[in-house]
C-alpha cells in the first residue's frame, strides 16, 4: 500500500543549481568584471548592506501577502516613519553620541532602533485593524485604499517634520571605516550586513521551531486548512502584520542611517525596490525575499560601478530575468 | 447522547449569484458511517463546506450537538469536534508528514496512543514522517489526511471523496480503515463510488440539484433495485 516518496535531498549537481546561491554567483561574476579586489570587496559589502536593508522592509510585506493574499502599498509608510523617528531619537539624544560616551552613543542607537520598531507595532496593529480588514479578498479596493493610506501618512511625515530633507546623525560608534590594506569598508554597512543576519536567523527559527511559525507556514500555504483545523488564522494574521509592520520601519530607521540624509517621500522611493525584492523573491516566502534583496543590493551597486548609465534600470531588468527563468519567482511558498 | 449530532433544516448555500444548495434537509445520527451521494455539480461539497462554515448558509439553520452553528466561524466548528477532509485533502505540502499531523492537534502535543494508532492505521505515515508531506503519492496523502482528522477524538468527521483518483487496492484498504475509525465518531461521506459507498454506509443520502431526493438506510437503497433504477438518472451506477 506505500508507495516510495521521492527523496527530499538533492544530488550534488541539482543542489549547485540551487537559487540559494545566486548571490554568491553574482558576486563571483562581478569580480571578473571589476578585476579590483578592494574596489569589489567595496561594492560587495555595500550591495550586501543595501541588501539586507531592503529585506528588512519587504521579508514582512512577503509574509503579509502570503498568509492573507493582501496588496499592502502603504506599506512604505511604517519605513518612512521609522526612518524619521530614529531620525528624531538621534538627534534628541545628540549629546550622547560623543568620543567620550561609547556606551552611551549604543544606547542612542538601540533607543532610536526600538523607538522606531515599537512604532511599526502599534502602528501596524492599528492600520490592519482600521485600513486593511475592511477590504479583505477584495485586491483592487486594497490597492486604493492602501495607496491612500500611503498618501495621507507623507503629509503626515510632511506636518510633523516639514517637507525638507532631514539630516541623520549617524551614530558615532558607526560612523568610520575599516581599512584593510587597498580595502576600506563602512562599519555602518557591517552593522547593516550584521542586523539583517540576526533578523534572517529570528525569522527562520521562529517559523521554524515554534508552534506559531508552524500555523504562519501552513496558512501560507492553506489558510482555509489551518481554519479548518480550529485556528483563527485572522489573529495570527495581525500578529504577522504588526511584526512587518515594525520590521518595515527598522529597516526605514537603518535607511536614515545609510542615507544621513532623508525626505518624506523615502518610502514611496524604497517601494518600488521593495516589491521588486517580494516578486523575484517569490510572494509568502522570507528565504526568497532573502535572496531577492541580497540579488537587488548586489546587482545595484556592481552596475552603477560598471554601467552607471544602466543603475537606475538594473533592477528592473534583474527582475524582468528573473520572471522570464522562474514566473513564480525564485522561492515562491506553496499554495494550496 | 444526543438522538441527533447533526442536523440541516431547509439549507440555502449561494456562491455568488449561483444558488447552488435550495434547500438541503438532513439528519445524520449519532455513530456509524452516513453516505452523501450524487452526481458532480449536485452540492455535496458545497453541503460539506457549508457544514464546516466554510461557506455561509443563506438561510436555514444547522445544528450539531444541539448547538446552532449556523454562521460560526469554521475555527469555532472545529474546536467543537467536527474533522474536514475536503477532497483535494489539503495537506500542507511544505511541512513534513509529522507537522501536518501536529497542527491538527489542539495543543501541538501528540496524545501517543492515538498517535500509534494512526500509525497502526497507516503504516506509510509512520515511515515517512519526517519526509515532506508534497513527496507522498497520492494515497499516502490521503491517509495523511485521514490520520490528521483522527490524530485527536473527533465527534464528526466530514470526508469528501476519499476514493477520488485512488488505485482499487487502496480503496479496497480504506474500508476497513473507516470501518475501525467509525468505531469511535460518527463519519459523514460525501461519494461517487456507489460500491465503496454500500459497503461501508449505514444510511445513505442522495442530493441532487441542490435538494435531498431521497434518504435512508444504505441496506434498503442496496436492497431495493427499483429504487436504484429511479435514482440511476442521479448517475449513481456511474461507479457501480
Amino acid at each position: 500500500m506505500a508507495e516510495a516518496p521521492t527523496s527530499d535531498s538533492l544530488p550534488w549537481y541539482r543542489a549547485l543549481a540551487n537559487v540559494n546561491w545566486l548571490p554568491a554567483a553574482l558576486a563571483l561574476a562581478a569580480f571578473a568584471a571589476i578585476g579590483s579586489p578592494a574596489t569589489w570587496v567595496t561594492l560587495t559589502v555595500a550591495g550586501l548592506a543595501m541588501g539586507m536593508m531592503i529585506f528588512l522592509m519587504a521579508s514582512g510585506l512577503s509574509l503579509v501577502f502570503g498568509l492573507m493574499d493582501v496588496l499592502n502599498f502603504g506599506h512604505s509608510a511604517f519605513v518612512t516613519f521609522g526612518a524619521f523617528i530614529a531620525a528624531t531619537v538621534l538627534a534628541r539624544l545628540a549629546g550622547w553620541n560623543t568620543a567620550d560616551t561609547p556606551f552611551l552613543s549604543v544606547v542612542a542607537l538601540l533607543l532610536a532602533i526600538g523607538a522606531a520598531a515599537l512604532f511599526g507595532l502599534v502602528a501596524g496593529w492599528f492600520f490592519e485593524r482600521v485600513i486593511i480588514r475592511p477590504v479583505y479578498q477584495d485586491h483592487l479596493r486594497q490597492i486604493l485604499v492602501t495607496i491612500g493610506a500611503l498618501i495621507v501618512a507623507q503629509e503626515l511625515v510632511m506636518v510633523f517634520w516639514g517637507g525638507s530633507p532631514v539630516s541623520v546623525p549617524r551614530p558615532l560608534i558607526l560612523s568610520g571605516s575599516l581599512v584593510f590594506g587597498d580595502i576600506s569598508i563602512e562599519i555602518y554597512r557591517i552593522f547593516a550586513v550584521i542586523l539583517g543576519l540576526i533578523v534572517y536567523v529570528g525569522m527562520h527559527l521562529g517559523l521554524n521551531r515554534t508552534r506559531i511559525g508552524l500555523l504562519v507556514r501552513a496558512g501560507v500555504e492553506n489558510r482555509e486548512m489551518v481554519e479548518a483545523l480550529g485556528f483563527r488564522i485572522d489573529r495570527l494574521f495581525i500578529g504577522v502584520f504588526m511584526v512587518g509592520s515594525a520590521l518595515a520601519a527598522l529597516g526605514g530607521a537603518m535607511w536614515a542611517g545609510y542615507e544621513t540624509l532623508i525626505a518624506p517621500d523615502l518610502g514611496s522611493e524604497v517601494l518600488v525596490l521593495v516589491f521588486i525584492v517580494v516578486i523575484i523573491g517569490g510572494l509568502g516566502s522570507v528565504e526568497g525575499s532573502l535572496i531577492g534583496a541580497l540579488l537587488v543590493g548586489l546587482t545595484n551597486n556592481y552596475v552603477a560601478f560598471l554601467m552607471p548609465k544602466l543603475a537606475l534600470a538594473s533592477t528592473m531588468i534583474l527582475m524582468v530575468l528573473v520572471l522570464i527563468w522562474r514566473p513564480l519567482g525564485l522561492k515562491p511558498a506553496a499554495k494550496g | 447522547m444526543t438522538e441527533h449530532l447533526l442536523r440541516l433544516d431547509d439549507v440555502r448555500t449561494d456562491i455568488g449569484h449561483y444558488h447552488i444548495l435550495h434547500g438541503v434537509s438532513l439528519v445524520i445520527p449519532e455513530g456509524g458511517v452516513h453516505v452523501l451521494l450524487g452526481r458532480n455539480g449536485a452540492g455535496k461539497t458545497t453541503t460539506l463546506r457549508t457544514i464546516m462554515g466554510l461557506w455561509r448558509a443563506a438561510r436555514g439553520a444547522i445544528i450539531f450537538d444541539n448547538r446552532d452553528i449556523t454562521g460560526s466561524h469554521t475555527a469555532d466548528i472545529a474546536r467543537l469536534g467536527v474533522a474536514y477532509v475536503p477532497e483535494n485533502m489539503g495537506i500542507f505540502s511544505t511541512l513534513t508528514v509529522l507537522e501536518n499531523l501536529r497542527l491538527a492537534t489542539a495543543t501541538g502535543a501528540f496524545n501517543n496512543e492515538r498517535l500509534d494508532r494512526a500509525y497502526d492505521l497507516f503504516p506509510a505515515i509512520r515511515q515517512f514522517r519526517d519526509k515532506r508531506a508534497g513527496t507522498l503519492s497520492g494515497g499516502q496523502k490521503q491517509m495523511l489526511a485521514i490520520a490528521r482528522a483522527i490524530i485527536e477524538r473527533r465527534r464528526l468527521i466530514l470526508i469528501d471523496e476519499p476514493t477520488k483518483g485512488l488505485s482499487p487496492a487502496i480503496i479496497r484498504a480504506m474500508i476497513g480503515v473507516f470501518r475501525e475509525i467509525a468505531l469511535e465518531t460518527t463519519i459523514l461521506l460525501v461519494e461517487q463510488n456507489f460500491l465503496f459507498a454500500r459497503s461501508l454506509g449505514d444510511s445513505v443520502a442522495v442530493i441532487d440539484d441542490g435538494r435531498i431526493a431521497h434518504s435512508g438506510a444504505m441496506a434498503s437503497l442496496a436492497a431495493d433495485s427499483g429504487l436504484q433504477t429511479r435514482l440511476l438518472s442521479l448517475s449513481l451506477d456511474a461507479h457501480g
